[in-house]
């Protein structure tokens, strides 16, 4: 009854792992091609308010980004506790506003530029005067289509 | 010269390899989908034009205020936020034609024939010491109240959600562009103005 006979010698079978870079590199393409890079870093903080009317941006290349925060607590020493106005990389009061919309605007198709979006991303504690102001300057610059960051609220 | 065997290479490191790069990009990938609430901004009034605010009548605007203390003020009366949908959806039905209320005129859309549309603007005014998230709560509240309008038509009329449709189908797409101008999203952001006392 050699049929019955127990494979003693032999341990724990091994899993045959000729597949799995198949199944890494499966995953690594997902990763590389689902990945934003983060272009700017922030320097304000940033906790923004939450809506249940929200939709989403599109487009990711017309959309030029305004943020206003409390500077970060690293940076508080020089630049203080105010809320202030970052675009790119750098702290910008709303006089540079013009500026910084029409030089994105440069970076963009000709036939995009009209649907160019202004994504706001503004922390919730912030006073409605800042805001106002970087709205008039907006109006201003003709950049008219704007979009209030905000998160997805749930209700229950 | 001898000929020697073609040996494989060894493919043993692809995984390592591989697993280096993935974790690479795992670290560095911001998942994270902007969202938020699109608005359109007026344009900019040339210098010499007159102002043609006047022309709207005053039933026809409906007054939201936040003042600095982020106190919400409906034609100017203290309003609880819980409240304010309730009221902008009745203000631009104004299903018992109350004189206080928004105006209808009669106008014909595809879809829907001649039908009634709110002649109403809902003007949100706000202080230079209104919060940012409140100010947020409140827009989120007006276009909940617009949004809702719009479901409850189209629920009527197609036994759809509003939201539900398409707009990358041009069946679905003429039905909202009706529907947008049935129900429009007549909100105003006001000019920033002066409001003494602080």
């Amino acid at each position: 009854m050699s049929r019955f006979k127990r494979k003693t010698e032999k341990g724990v079978q091994k899993i045959n792992t000729a597949s799995l870079p198949d199944i890494i590199f499966m995953l690594l393409f997902f990763f590389m091609v689902t990945t934003v890079m983060r272009e700017t870093s922030l320097k304000v903080k940033i906790n923004s308010p939450t809506a249940t009317e929200i939709k989403k941006l599109e487009k990711k290349s017309l959309v030029s980004f305004i943020y206003v925060g409390q500077p970060l607590p690293s940076l508080q020493k020089i630049y203080g506790t105010e809320p202030r106005i970052q675009l790119n990389d750098v702290f910008a009061t709303t006089a540079d506003i013009r500026d910084f919309i029409s030089s994105e605007r440069e970076q963009m198709d000709e036939l995009e530029q009209k649907q160019m979006t202004v994504s706001l991303k503004i922390d919730k504690d912030t006073k409605m005067g800042i805001v106002t102001d970087i709205k008039q300057e907006l109006r201003k610059a003709s950049a008219l289509k704007i979009n209030y960051s905000s998160r997805k609220k749930y209700t229950e | 010269m001898a000929r020697r065997e073609l040996s494989e290479i060894n493919a043993g490191s692809m995984a390592d390899i591989a697993f280096l790069l993935l974790i690479f990009f795992l670290v560095a990938t911001t998942m994270d989908i902007d969202t938020g609430l699109s608005r359109l901004l007026p344009p900019m009034p040339e210098e010499d034009q007159q102002d043609d605010q006047s022309e709207i009548r005053e039933r026809n605007v409906f007054v939201v205020l936040i003042n600095k203390d982020d106190q919400l003020f409906v034609e100017k009366e203290v309003v609880d936020i819980s409240e304010l949908k309730e009221l902008t959806k009745e203000f631009i039905m104004n299903p018992q034609n109350k004189s206080n209320l928004s105006e209808k005129r009669v106008d014909y859309v595809d879809f829907f024939g001649e039908v009634d549309i709110s002649k109403g603007v809902i003007s949100l005014q706000n202080d230079i010491g209104t919060s940012y998230g409140k100010y947020i709560e409140v827009q989120n509240e007006l276009a909940a109240a617009v949004n809702e309008l719009r479901n409850e038509l189209t629920m009527q009329k197609f036994g759809r959600k509003f939201e539900d449709l398409d707009p990358l189908k041009p069946s679905e797409s003429d039905i909202i562009e009706a529907v947008k101008k049935v129900i429009p999203m007549a909100i105003s952001e006001a000019e920033p103005k002066k409001i003494g006392g602080n």
